[in-house]
């Protein structure tokens, strides 16, 4: 009796199956597209603004301060410091800079922050938990390198995080790279304490041990054979993680320790914009609704994520 | 049971005098000191600085700084940088002052989150479950500033009364019902903006415990022998899902200074985060250090508790 090799397979693989059931989740469909806008957007920003002058966002136009979205430019405005295509998308600020321009710009810088941070946190993360989960029973002359890598991590999680970054900020130098670094350096924890349980439990799997007997090289077992296996919360956490870098990165510029200028970001246009609340609720509602409708786009995608990569929640 | 508690305490000090060490070293060796705040200042000469840097013993190699600072803390003389007032009483103040805004929006994050979660789980898929599981996802989302910034708007415009701060001056010699509504309101609006986070993440957590448990074989055996259902969801299931969270009063404490800082700057009140903030501002090393020390006193002192209480409450967990 010979066996079919096609009942043999399974009925899906596992990016089939992950996208039949991402496909269902409205919210977290809804959050893919609006991410995809603002990659786009964030690119074309970055472009426009470098290259475009009628994109720059830094035009100072002392003739044009706080018109409302829609507006045209006054007469007395220069020819050359136009908006692009004649009107104002989203109004000026106090020194009649194009809003829509520096939302543009504030896109890149935005997501940039959040990317950047959230790459350090987990490369940390990974290397950290990961190290701790496949050597730790290794021992460093009188203690294992789990308990120092452990212990480590339980004292970095005793500060309260926000405080940290905040501390942090305020004593270096103002920069972007700054925030960037210090949210990535702060927010390692929680993704290395779950890597390193997900080794743990990877560690004694049939396939790792067969993937030894067979010789293979404790270099390959680790990142072609666990690392993959041991990604799927960390792609959640990432997720969730870029979500939660914008908002400490408003956060930060509410207090005044943001991206220093002339750099937009989301959070200091809309930290600036406090301040006119009453005269130009625009400068304050725009970035506060850009930064809502892009952070619940990353946490609705996260959950989604969550979902379709956890077998366990499928069932029920 | 009491071994596990003394070790447990030992290793947490040996963590505590680790996270001391850590904390100091890396606030003492970030660049910018109290010397140089206000650098621009032109009546500050260079034999200023250096008295300054003397009497902050500033000149010193780090592990005497920190030795003075262990010293100092522990015989309660610890002087602020900034104004010379002992550290201690400081942030006693303070503490006073942040207390009934912690309590308060506990209280709100706890009596509401609960609910919420249960209901979701129970009527899983329904209209309510999905509306207030997209509406957790909302407030998370919302950067903390901006929302309240909007309720300020609301409430001052709408209900005519001030919010900013812990009371309004010039009330002194107003009638006590008066004083009273105007404390109350004062507190309600920023508790309020400080549990709205706290109640969509721990919705979510309790919604997912609850669905857990409802999974589970006896409340299929529960149902199967024919209870009702609402037997089988307040009697059986309800306490072992809410077992985890008897634990998360213990996590609650550190929350009592590095949730606040953006919200009692927006609400101008008087309390740690605030305190840490202006620390901050100042450079006012011995209050940054102090307030990270007992940050970090308190998470240590949360987790321990929760670890003893998840044993008191759930006999499947053995101590060892």
């Amino acid at each position: 009796m010979s066996l079919d090799p096609e009942a043999m397979a399974p009925p899906e693989t596992p990016w089939q199956e992950f996208l039949r059931i991402f496909r269902k989740d409205y919210q977290a469909l809804f959050g893919f597209w609006v991410l995809m806008l603002l990659l786009v957007s964030a690119l074309a920003g970055k472009a426009l603004t470098e290259w475009w002058v009628v994109f720059d966002p830094e035009v100072v136009r002392l003739t044009d301060k706080f018109l409302p979205p829609f507006s045209v430019p006054s007469p007395d405005s220069l020819p050359t410091d136009r908006p692009f295509g004649g009107i104002y998308l989203m109004g000026t600020d106090e020194l009649g800079r194009d809003v829509f321009a520096r939302m543009f710009q504030g896109s890149f810088v935005s997501l940039s922050i959040g990317f950047v941070a959230v790459g350090i946190s987990l490369g940390i993360g990974i290397l950290l938990g990961g190290l701790s989960g496949f050597y730790g029973h290794v021992k460093l002359w009188c203690i294992t390198v789990d308990t120092l890598i452990m212990r480590f991590t339980d004292a970095m999680m005793c500060f309260p995080t926000f405080f940290l970054i905040l501390t942090a900020v305020a004593l270096l130098p103002p920069s972007i790279y700054t925030i960037m670094m210090i949210i990535g350096l702060f927010s390692w924890m929680g993704t290395a304490r779950f890597v390193r349980a997900e080794f743990l439990s990877i560690r004694e799997q049939d396939y790792v041990t067969a993937a030894k007997a067979l010789g293979i090289p404790e270099g390959r077992i680790i990142f072609r054979h666990m690392v993959p296996n041991a990604l799927a919360p960390v792609f959640v956490s990432a997720t969730i993680g870029v979500a939660s870098a914008i908002l400490t990165e408003s956060g930060l510029s509410f207090l005044g320790f943001g991206v220093p200028p002339p750099d937009a970001t989301w959070g200091n246009i809309l930290s600036d914009g406090k301040g006119f609340i009453f005269d130009a609720p625009w400068l304050f509602f725009i970035p506060g609704m850009a930064i809502f409708v892009v952070v619940l786009a990353f946490n609705l995608v996260g959950e989604g994520l969550r979902e379709a990569l956890n077998p366990k929640l499928r069932s029920r | 049971m009491w071994n596990f508690i003394i070790r447990n305490i030992a290793q947490r000090l040996i963590l505590l005098v680790i996270v001391s060490f850590v904390a100091h070293s890396f606030i003492h060796l970030a660049p910018g000191e109290p010397s140089e705040v206000d650098p621009m200042n032109p009546r500050m000469k260079p034999e200023d600085i250096a008295k300054i840097r003397a009497a902050f013993h500033l000149d010193d190699p780090l592990y005497m700084q920190y030795a003075y600072w262990i010293r100092d803390l522990a015989s309660g003389e610890l002087k602020s940088f900034k104004d010379s007032q002992p550290v201690l009483p400081k942030i006693w103040d303070r503490f006073l002052n942040s207390l009934p805004l912690f309590i308060l929006a506990t209280l709100l994050v706890w009596t509401w989150a609960f609910p919420a979660g249960i209901y979701g789980a129970v009527f899983r898929g329904g209209v309510y479950d999905r509306g207030t599981v997209f509406l957790s996802y909302a407030l998370i989302s919302v950067p903390g500033f901006f929302l309240s910034y909007l309720a300020i708007l609301w409430v001052v415009g709408w209900f005519g009364v001030p919010v900013i701060s812990i009371k309004t001056f010039g009330m002194e010699h107003a009638e006590s019902a008066y004083k009273i509504m105007d404390r109350v309101w004062h507190l309600v609006i920023p508790s309020v903006m400080a549990a709205i986070g706290g109640i969509a993440v721990l919705s979510r957590y309790v919604r997912s415990q609850m669905l857990e448990v409802l999974s589970q074989d006896y409340v299929r055996t529960a149902r199967a022998k024919g209870l009702e259902e609402d037997t089988v969801i307040y009697g059986h299931a309800l306490g072992n899902a809410l077992l985890p969270f008897v634990t998360m009063f213990g996590l609650l404490l550190p929350g009592l200074i590095g949730g606040s800082v953006i919200f009692e700057q927006i609400f101008a009140w008087p309390g740690l985060g605030r305190l840490a903030y202006e620390a901050i501002l100042s450079r006012d090393f011995p209050i940054i250090m102090t307030l990270n020390f007992i940050a970090a006193v308190l998470t240590l002192a949360g987790t321990l508790l929760s670890d003893i209480l998840y044993a008191v409450v759930d006999p499947r967990i053995r101590l060892h």
